[in-house]
């Protein structure tokens, strides 16, 4: 459902996308790892359609997107979770995903009556927080969540575009390990649902959810293959896994 | 609370020409309908700048479309004033559309300095039309004539004015919080996560920064009524400056700030300048203390909730 052919981009003289090939089948959940500074947010970036390839195509879902812009991209069904929590901080958990609801839900040109006494936006919002785990914590400010809270928003409010394709950027960054557990845990349970791009520093997580897993360096992918494989390679030993496998 | 509030606010507003009258200072009134005037353009700015975080410094733009579309059709014997509000209204929608599809493109220094620029263009216009005054202006040939209503009469004027400034809030209050409106709080809020879901923040804000226009070209149509004197100063950019205090100062995001700053800056000013002609001096600290120390603005003091 996603091809990417060639796909270059550089930062002045750093190739930071060097002819990446890659592709996500229906239903697939393909992690892409790899050593810091290998190109993985450039990579999401481009595929969010937040940054303009220098070359290269991207297909998605049977259509050439590698001109259209993020949101366009974003209302075709590829919604992404940030790296860095990106959530709105002065509303609520629940009106963070309403909005995201909305976004689905076409334009929003309308303007008289209150999109948060929606019960259309609230009803699906309210699920789909129940969903990630964040049900007692509704009508909290996004900004006075715990940071593992706020990236559990953070992928509600990639769900709540109801995406065909997840891209997420590092999901478990900076949550302590019992957090991780639980999103590891959500994670599995979205991938009957969705197909995924994970890019994770947690090895334990990649190797748990991934069907595939493709390893990026030097804006380079060195190897794409199974989990298995993958940990019995040994360029990839060599260039990244090293100590940790 | 809140709601009790607005309801001491509209009710001490409606008496105020009654009050006014039993001691006999009809001059407050005229101050009084400056202040509502003005809120209604510091209305119109706080959808865009307070809701949308659009910083126009150009908002006296569309005082100036406003106030120059009722003084020349007045010249040219157009009194009636429905048709020169239609006039101003759409006017200033027209320029605001065409001024926000360049500068919404931009943000941050660059937009701030576009409208400042545009702005200046139109103020220069003005002085360059010979026919209606050039620099000095000219006298408002008539007031604009509602049929029923007065302009002519202090108290029918004022209490126009209240009802189209209870209206502006209202409406802009319907507008923030419907959806066109939340997709607009939210581009302010996070703009790189709401492209993200889907929105291109682009033609709402662009929707926005015209309505703002519109209600901006109803508060000059207004205002060249009240002073009944037309001038290129309507669109100077220290006037721009001083609408963007308002909201500042009253609280921005917020339904009674406009209102809140436009009367807090406009009494002080009347206040100071009866005592000294040096009160400048004495309002610029007040305002950078009152910035310092209300930093949700006036209307902040008495509500909490966003």
């Amino acid at each position: 459902m996603l091809e990417v052919r060639g796909l270059t981009k550089s930062f002045g003289a750093l190739r930071a996308s060097d002819g990446i090939d890659f592709e996500v089948r229906e239903g697939e959940t393909h992690a892409v790892i790899g050593p810091n500074g290998a190109g993985k947010t450039t990579f999401i970036g481009q595929l969010a359609g937040t940054l303009r390839p220098d070359a290269g195509r991207i297909v998605f879902a049977g259509e050439d997107v590698t001109a259209l812009a993020a949101p366009r991209r974003a209302r075709m069904g590829l919604a992404r979770s940030f790296q860095i929590t990106s959530v709105y901080r002065e509303f609520t958990a629940l009106q963070n995903v309403a909005i995201a609801v909305q976004a689905c839900a076409g334009h929003a040109f309308r303007f008289w009556r209150r999109a948060f006494a929606d019960a259309s936006l609230l009803a699906p919002a309210q699920a789909i927080l129940e969903e990630v785990g964040l049900a007692g914590r509704t009508h909290v400010l996004a900004a006075n969540l715990s940071h593992g809270e706020q990236r559990q928003l953070e992928v509600a409010m990639a769900l709540a575009t109801r995406p065909r394709l997840l891209l997420l950027d590092e999901p478990m960054a900076g949550m302590g390990a019992e957090e991780s557990q639980r999103m590891i845990a959500f994670l599995a349970s979205l991938k009957q649902r969705h197909a995924i791009v994970l890019v994770e520093h947690d090895m334990d997580a990649v190797f748990r959810l991934a069907d595939r897993i493709s390893v990026l360096v030097y804006g380079r992918v060195i190897a794409t293959d199974s989990p298995q494989n993958i940990r019995a390679n040994e360029e990839v030993r060599r260039a990244y896994l090293g100590e940790e496998a | 609370m809140k709601r009790v509030l607005w309801i001491v606010t509209v009710v001490a507003l409606a008496a105020l020409p009654l009050v006014v009258s039993a001691l006999n200072q009809p001059y407050y009134l005229e101050l009084a309908r400056r202040v509502l005037i003005f809120a209604i353009a510091a209305v119109s700015l706080d959808l865009i700048l307070g809701y949308g975080g659009m910083v126009s410094f150009g908002h006296a733009a569309y005082l100036g479309i406003g106030g120059y579309a009722v003084g020349i059709l007045a010249f040219y014997g157009v009194s009636n004033g429905w048709l020169q509000l239609a006039v101003a209204i759409g006017g200033s929608a027209l320029v605001a559309a065409a001024i926000g599809a360049v500068s919404i493109r931009t943000s941050g220094v660059y937009f701030i300095m576009i409208t400042l620029a545009f702005t200046q263009m139109l103020y220069y216009l003005g002085i360059s039309l010979e026919e209606f005054g050039g620099d000095d202006g000219m006298r408002l040939k008539t007031r604009s004539d509602f049929g029923f209503l007065d302009l002519a009469s202090p108290v029918q004027f004022y209490y126009f004015a209240l009802v189209l400034l209870l209206a502006a809030i209202y409406f802009t209050q319907r507008l923030v919080h419907s959806r066109f409106g939340t997709v607009i709080r939210a581009a302010r809020s996070n703009e790189a996560r709401t492209r993200a879901i889907g929105f291109s923040p682009y033609p709402y804000r662009l929707l926005a920064f015209t309505i703002a226009g519109a209600m901006g070209g109803l508060a000059g149509a207004l205002l060249v009524n009240h002073t009944a004197y037309l001038t290129p100063d309507f669109m100077h950019w220290t006037r721009s400056g001083e609408i963007m205090f308002m909201v500042i100062l009253g609280g921005m995001g917020t339904a009674a700030g406009p209102l809140a700053g436009a009367a807090a800056l406009l009494v002080l000013e009347d206040v100071l300048s009866s005592w000294t002609q040096h009160w400048q001096l004495i309002l610029g600290p007040l305002l950078v203390l009152s910035v310092i120390f209300f930093k949700r603005g006036l209307s902040g003091i008495f509500s909490r909730d966003a």
